[in-house]
């Protein structure tokens, strides 16, 4: 018998789902129910999954299909938390365009569960199935608002290219599969024939997919559009938790079953990287409207992950998992203050909009000057140790090229960073904007900037916990 | 373990930053927030004062030690001072305390920001003239980039935007590559603490690409001939209290960097690069200086005359002769007062006539005489007239530089000859000749505090001048231990 304690974190979370579906279509009125319940439920399988799975050692499932281990426990948490903060603070903003309704937190809470599967997968085909869950209710999350023309139009532009993309990684799949005739990651690495061409081609097959889904150049063009469009929520649910969850796949595809062929990929990954950090950096200085400039900087951070990603030693993977938490606490308290920017019930997000905002708005400027201080990785705030600890393992395996690469790409980006600061700092002030925002919204803004400030002081905690985590 | 002093020191004017943080803000001027500002950075002062006197001369190891545990085997917290140090941490308590007072009439918006800003500038400075760790150091030497920038193009003139990104960007630039060479100097020998590295020794090999990489950084803040285009720009932009800390404090953390770090920790390629930094230094004084010749602002012509100035420390520093580098710290030091008291005289005058223009002045010695013989001092000691302190340091460094390359040092003795000129004919313009300009006929002689500033500033540079034993006394054995320390590193290789 199989131990399914493990999963139950899993179980719990399909049941809420199906049960707040059937309260959704069963009780009047019922939106502001299945929200508490769903952050509720969020809340029950955080708590499950650590005192399940936290303190586990490597265990297995279900023929080796599914494993739970330090990583998938940790990236479960941070999934976790990601999701619920996101779902806490985008009640006002859903309000705004009355489109507070049951199947906002569903699909969250669907999206989540396919991404607990995909990062508990150890088997071709629970990956897909975890992946195209999470996909299938992201696409519908992008269109939410669905009398906007923008919002549909994201919806649909992601929908084709990412099922685009999910053909060419499960192509890929069907060539690991006939070449090493296994589904299972434990198996196909010990079948690997690395003399055999196609499986190199599914391996290529399979990174260009994942790529697409953690929106690395050259398999970016998609973020621009969907992050402008869909709802400012949903797009910060985009810009941290589904990367957490891609993160987590492209770990353990590339270090369990394609180890050996690290000659294969190793060039890849490192070209991945490094254009993704040089494009993500000069490609956001032209941008007008913030979430557009989000989605260039997240591709410039995901490249730095990325370059962790390449050194294939557990230093790399450690400081990518390091880095895309850090990542996570930025981005959450950018879209805090993005948020706050509410007058009479419309939201802003050009940039000119935080034109002189130091003035109107004190504290929430020096919050954001933080933030972005700190995603432009200035010490000494937490944005600057996420690089430090990525190019510290990467020059660890003497890659001095991409470490280079990637600290120049950083003064590249500092400049749209700056830009935005100057607005706020330098330039003639505008209205005011509205300050009645909810608590959660506030707190997440505090608690994050207040994180993001203070890492400094004992950073060592982070690294202890991720440093349990060892693939290799 | 004895009171953490440097510790008190670093975090002292964060705590009195946060204090004006929660205060309110009024409009105007905002005695309340300059009396904490003002009262946090003269107990700090006083603290590396008894710093200073509690400071054992007779030893060139590191004293007040701290050393805690930070990032789990890996980096640790550790901060000390040494001959070369303390004199830096001491000029920059006593440089903000005087930033603070000038204040008054240069910033008319947003006071208590300006201070806080001033108040985390000092503390990331003191924190780097007493890291003992690379990373430390790093994170203090990049940190100070946020207020500095802030400063800037908050209160600064008309074309602050794009000084301070400029200033940003060619500091960042430069100090990335630091980075890099920190991180590898870290998988080479297994540690970034400075102190054992001295022991340890880098391999030979690795030393000349990480000397460049440190260079890149140092050279930028520096600033060496050609990076140096950021400096004139931002000294112009910032108000004045910005710009005498810029040129007083955040120009010595490269000069100081060179000694610690890239003298200290790669003597072999130190040697094999003096021939680089000498032309660079060489260029840097005399092209400099002829550019400071032609300025019609005054506030560009100290910044490029800084450019020179910090040409000649370069030059002492690599010629790696005890009184070279003893001079270059003197000058520095001496740097550090005199182009602050320089940036002060010209906002003195820029508070009243809101002009930087050398023309619109001339005559001011009939109008306000006071002012005109503190910027005569000042205009001499800059110079390096003998009974100033300018004098000490670049003596010393000429007499280290003809021990090592005649050809140098006698190009460097034109650029002191080039030193004088612009800044006697400056004097000239500005305070002798014929009173044209109506309006500089209402001008006020100096206030109460620019007098008080101004004359601390001369009295230190005078008295320095005259007898410079304290500060000898204080560097003498660190420098010598340096020497030693870098000859017969050269000899075993």
């Amino acid at each position: 018998m199989e131990n399914l304690n493990l999963i139950l974190p899993e179980i719990f979370i399909s049941l809420s789902i199906m049960f707040l579906l059937i309260l959704g279509v069963f009780k009047n009125d019922s939106s502001k129910i299945t929200f508490n319940l769903s952050l509720f439920a969020i809340l029950i399988t955080t708590i499950i999954t650590i005192n399940e799975t936290y303190a586990a050692t490597r265990e297995t499932l279900f023929n080796e299909s599914v494993v739970i281990d330090n990583m998938s426990s940790l990236m479960k948490i941070i999934t976790l938390i990601g999701g619920f903060l996101v779902l806490v603070i985008s009640s006002t903003y859903l309000k705004t365009f009355k489109i507070y309704n049951i199947e906002y937190p569903v699909l969250i809470l669907s999206s989540i569960l396919g991404m607990m599967v995909m990062i508990s997968s150890n088997d071709l085909i629970v990956f897909y199935m975890g992946l195209e869950l999470q996909s299938l209710a992201l696409y519908v999350l992008a269109t939410y608002n669905r009398d906007e023309l923008k919002s549909s139009e994201a919806g649909l532009k992601y929908f084709v290219l990412s099922a685009l993309s999910s053909g060419l990684l499960l192509y890929g799949c069907s060539l690991v599969y006939g070449f090493s005739g296994s589904t299972n990651f434990d198996i196909i690495s010990n079948q690997l024939n690395s003399e055999e061409y196609f499986l190199t081609f599914g391996i290529v097959f399979i990174l260009v997919g994942l790529a697409f889904k953690i929106s690395a150049v050259p398999f970016h063009m998609w973020a621009p559009d969907v992050y402008e469009g869909s709802p400012t929520t949903v797009t910060l649910f985009f810009t941290i938790v589904p990367k957490v969850a891609a993160l987590t796949v492209f770990i353990r595809f590339l270090y369990v079953p394609f180890l050996n062929l690290i000659d294969q990929w190793q060039m890849i990954i490192v070209f991945l990287s490094i254009a993704s950090m040089v494009f993500g950096a000069v490609a956001a200085i032209g941008q007008t409207n913030i979430k557009r400039l989000v989605a260039y900087s997240s591709i410039g951070h995901i490249g730095y992950t990325l370059a962790g990603l390449a050194t294939a030693s557990n230093e790399g993977i450690q400081s990518s998992i390091i880095y895309i938490s850090i990542y996570v606490l930025m981005n959450l308290a950018l879209f805090s203050c993005l948020l706050m920017l509410r007058r009479k019930d419309q939201y802003y997000e050009d940039i000119d909009d935080l034109s002189g905002l130091s003035k109107n708005h004190p504290l929430l400027s020096l919050c954001l000057l933080l933030i972005l201080f700190s995603l432009a990785g200035i010490p000494p705030l937490a944005g600057f140790f996420a690089k430090f600890y990525v190019f510290k393992a990467v020059l660890e395996q003497s890659m001095y090229f991409l470490a280079i690469v990637g600290l120049l790409s950083t003064v590249i980006a500092a400049f749209y960073y700056l830009r935005i600061i100057k607005i706020m700092y330098f330039d003639k002030e505008k209205d005011k904007y509205d300050t009645d925002h909810s608590l959660w919204l506030k707190f997440s803004l505090s608690f994050s900037t207040i994180l993001i400030l203070f890492y400094f002081i004992f950073p060592s905690q982070l690294i202890e916990v991720v440093s349990r985590i060892n693939i290799i | 373990m004895n009171f953490p002093i440097l510790s008190s020191l670093i975090l002292l004017p964060i705590v009195g930053a946060l204090f004006l943080f929660f205060t309110k803000d009024k409009e105007g001027n905002n005695l309340t927030a300059k009396y904490v500002a003002l009262f946090t950075t003269v107990v700090n002062f006083l603290i590396s004062i008894y710093l200073w006197i509690s400071f054992d001369q007779s030893t060139s190891s590191f004293q007040f030690v701290e050393d805690r545990t930070w990032i789990e085997g890996f980096i640790n917290y550790k901060v000390g001072v040494d001959g070369i140090s303390i004199l830096f941490i001491i000029l920059t308590t006593f440089i903000t305390p005087l930033c603070i007072i000038s204040v008054n009439n240069s910033v008319k918006n947003r006071l208590r920001d300006f201070l806080i800003a001033i108040l985390i500038m000092e503390s990331f400075m003191i924190g780097v003239f007493c890291a003992l760790d690379l990373v430390v150091f790093y994170l203090f030497f990049e940190a100070g980039l946020i207020p500095m920038f802030l400063i800037i193009g908050i209160w600064g003139g008309s074309r602050r935007v794009y000084s301070a990104f400029k200033f940003f960007l060619y500091t960042l630039l430069g100090s990335v590559l630091m980075l890099v060479a920190i991180i590898s100097i870290y998988w080479i020998t297994g540690t970034t603490d400075v102190v054992q590295l001295y022991e340890i020794g880098i391999d030979v090999k690795y030393q000349n690409l990480l000397w460049l990489a440190f260079f890149s950084s140092f050279a930028v803040k520096t600033p060496m001939w050609p990076v140096h285009t950021w400096l004139p720009d931002a000294h112009v932009e910032a108000p004045t209290a910005g710009s005498v800390l810029l040129a007083a404090i955040l120009l010595k953390m490269a000069g100081y960097g060179f000694i610690r770090f890239s003298l200290g920790l790669f003597p072999v390629a130190s040697e094999v690069f003096t021939p680089l930094i000498y032309t660079l230094s060489v260029i840097a004084i005399i092209f400099t200086s002829l550019i400071a010749l032609m300025q019609e602002d005054m506030k560009k012509l100290i910044a490029y005359s800084s450019v020179a100035h910090m040409g000649f420390v370069t030059l002492g520093i690599f010629t790696l002769q005890q009184q070279g580098i003893e001079g270059s710290i003197i000058q520095m030091i001496s740097h550090g007062l005199v182009s602050a008291a320089l940036f002060l005289t010209v906002g003195v005058v820029y508070d009243r006539m809101h002009s930087r223009l050398i023309s619109t002045y001339g005559g001011l010695v009939s109008v306000i005489p006071k002012y005109s013989i503190l910027f005569m001092l000042f205009a001499l000691a800059s110079l390096g007239l003998p009974g100033t302190s300018g004098f000490i340091g670049e003596f010393l460094i000429l007499m280290g530089a003809f021990k090592d390359n005649f050809l140098v040092a006698v190009i460097a003795s034109i650029g002191v000859i080039l030193g004088a000129a612009y800044i006697l004919w400056l004097y000239k313009r500005v305070v002798f000749g014929k009173l044209i300009n109506e309006d500089l006929k209402k001008m006020l002689d100096l206030n109460r505090s620019e007098y008080f500033i101004l004359s601390s500033l001369a009295a230190p540079i005078l008295f320095f001048g005259f007898y410079p034993d304290p500060l000898i006394n204080t560097i003498e054995v660190s420098v010598t231990d340096l020497i030693n320390t870098h000859n017969t590193n050269i000899a075993s290789k």
